[in-house]
């Protein structure tokens, strides 16, 4: 089997002002007990790279070749994980959500299929949402019955001293093909009212989410708790595990989600 | 439709226990959060935008006649939160009990067979409002007002806020209410052509962390 770790670098205009590129991994078993990554294409601002790992998860990091999302950009991550595989897949650095010269919605949309018996990491840094940007990111798992997931999420609002930009992020969950988790959250400028007020985030400038979906939690979840002040381990109705964190600045809700997932492994 | 109908299930009276529920007040008070009018105001805006309008949605899509099963899928979906899946499903048996009493119909006694501990309180609000002959966008009103409302009474109580400033927080949020519910019956709409996955999912992270928070008191005022 090939294994692909070129980039194709096609980079068509889109019908807008924006940028359209999509970025494919497909990973399965390679039949003596490691990962084989028989699709692995990057195209324009998306690259990914194949990069080593110990143990028999194949390894691959999203690397940033441009800047973006810039406003009217869509960018697609499809990654599956068919039956076998264990893949792990970080990014080089945090996604920057900028302003384009066209005022348009960005859109960056990730969609993850996990098939029975496979593992798929997801766990890219962190999304900072710049001041006058806009960006609408959907997720979307799609786990197997038998498959398992982790997958984390952490959006910055704003760089440091900056106000933040217009960001909504839909993160839909599926196991078994019911829903297991469906959430949206709408910030910045224009979001519904009382996005920043007590109940949704009350001034704190960063949150992260880390879900855990595992078969066996079909049987035996661990029990809900509060994280501190600022975070909560809430085990789902489903075969899986949300950890919310939100907190005044990322390295904070980064070190909680760290921790939250070596006590679930 | 009857108006009169729509103000027998609105009234705060109606025996379906919402009083012992603060919204997630009683969590954002102690954490000081919520400390008088102004914030106040704040925390019932961000709820009735978020989860508010995801309750509101799946009462009307109840109310078009959506499978309330599958809606019922939909709500826990969008409440990782067990403390409040918890409440949910509480105060849905109690609006059961209440409404089987109040409206006869044979979907109330269906839904009550195929859940017995309850399922989620907009399913059954909204399937209450369609045995009472009301319109998807009653039950809209009716879920995202009490969604308020119920908060701004939970916190004449927990801060001896004056009662009229209370109220007054609610009639600013007037229009914020008509949004939200003309919002959430086109979802509903949607959802009925499309599916559930076309409900909102407008989520608030400080209400989930502080529903958990809360749970874990030793001793608390209200039940959520």
């Amino acid at each position: 089997m090939t294994v692909d770790l070129a980039p194709r670098g096609r980079t068509r205009p889109g019908s807008g002002a924006g940028l359209r590129a999509t970025a494919r991994a497909v990973a399965c078993a390679d039949g003596r007990g490691g990962t084989a990554l028989p699709v692995l294409d990057g195209e324009g601002p998306l690259a990914l790279r194949r990069t080593r790992s110990t143990g028999p998860a194949a390894r691959v990091t999203l690397v940033g070749a441009m800047s973006g999302p810039l406003g009217g950009d869509h960018l697609t991550v499809e990654v599956a994980a068919r039956e076998g595989a264990a893949l792990r897949i970080g990014s080089a650095a945090a996604t920057l959500a900028l302003p384009g010269q066209a005022r348009e919605t960005a859109r960056y949309d990730v969609r993850l299929t996990v098939a029975e018996g496979a593992e798929l990491h997801w766990l890219p840094e962190q999304l900072i949402s710049v001041c006058d940007s806009d960006l609408r990111v959907t997720t979307r798992a799609e786990v197997a019955a038998g498959g398992r997931l982790v997958l984390r999420e952490e959006q910055v609002l704003g760089r440091t001293g900056e106000a933040p930009g217009r960001l909504t992020s839909r993160l839909t969950v599926r196991y078994a093909q019911a829903p297991l988790l469906d959430q949206e959250l709408s910030c910045g400028p224009g979001a519904p009212g009382g996005w920043d007020g007590p109940a949704v985030l009350a001034g704190y400038g960063a949150l992260g989410q880390l879900i855990v979906v595992r078969p066996e939690f079909e049987r035996h979840k661990p029990q809900a708790a509060p994280l501190g002040e600022w975070g909560a381990l809430t085990p789902l109705a489903g075969p899986g595990v949300l950890v919310t964190v939100v907190a005044p600045d990322a390295l904070r809700v980064r070190r909680m989600l760290d921790e939250a997932l070596r006590d679930l492994t | 439709m009857s108006r009169a109908a729509l103000l027998v299930l609105a009234d705060g009276r109606f025996p379906a226990g919402g009083h012992a529920h603060s919204g997630g007040a009683e969590a954002a008070v102690k954490a000081g959060r919520v400390t008088g009018a102004a914030s106040l105001e704040a925390f019932c805006r961000g709820r009735l935008h978020t989860s508010g309008l995801v309750a509101a949605a799946l009462a009307a899509a109840a109310a078009l006649g959506v499978d309330p099963a599958a809606l019922d899928e939909a709500a826990d979906a969008r409440t990782p939160s067990p403390a409040l899946r918890i409440a949910a499903r509480r105060l849905g048996r109690q609006m059961m009990r209440a409404a089987r009493a109040t409206w006869p119909h044979p979907e109330l006694d269906a839904l009550a067979r195929r859940f017995p501990k309850g399922a989620h309180q907009p399913v059954v609000l909204g399937l209450t409002a369609r045995a009472a002959g009301l319109a998807a966008e009653d039950a809209a009103y009716c879920s995202a007002y009490e969604g308020i409302s119920g908060p701004a009474t939970a916190t004449v109580r927990l801060l001896s806020l004056d009662p009229f400033d209370a109220t007054a927080v609610l009639a600013r949020l007037v229009p914020d209410l008509d949004r939200v519910a003309r919002e959430a019956v086109a979802a509903a709409r949607r959802a009925a052509e499309e599916g559930p996955e076309a409900l909102p999912a407008a989520s608030a992270p400080l209400l989930e962390i502080g529903a958990e928070a809360h749970a874990a008191w030793p001793v608390r005022l209200f039940a959520s």
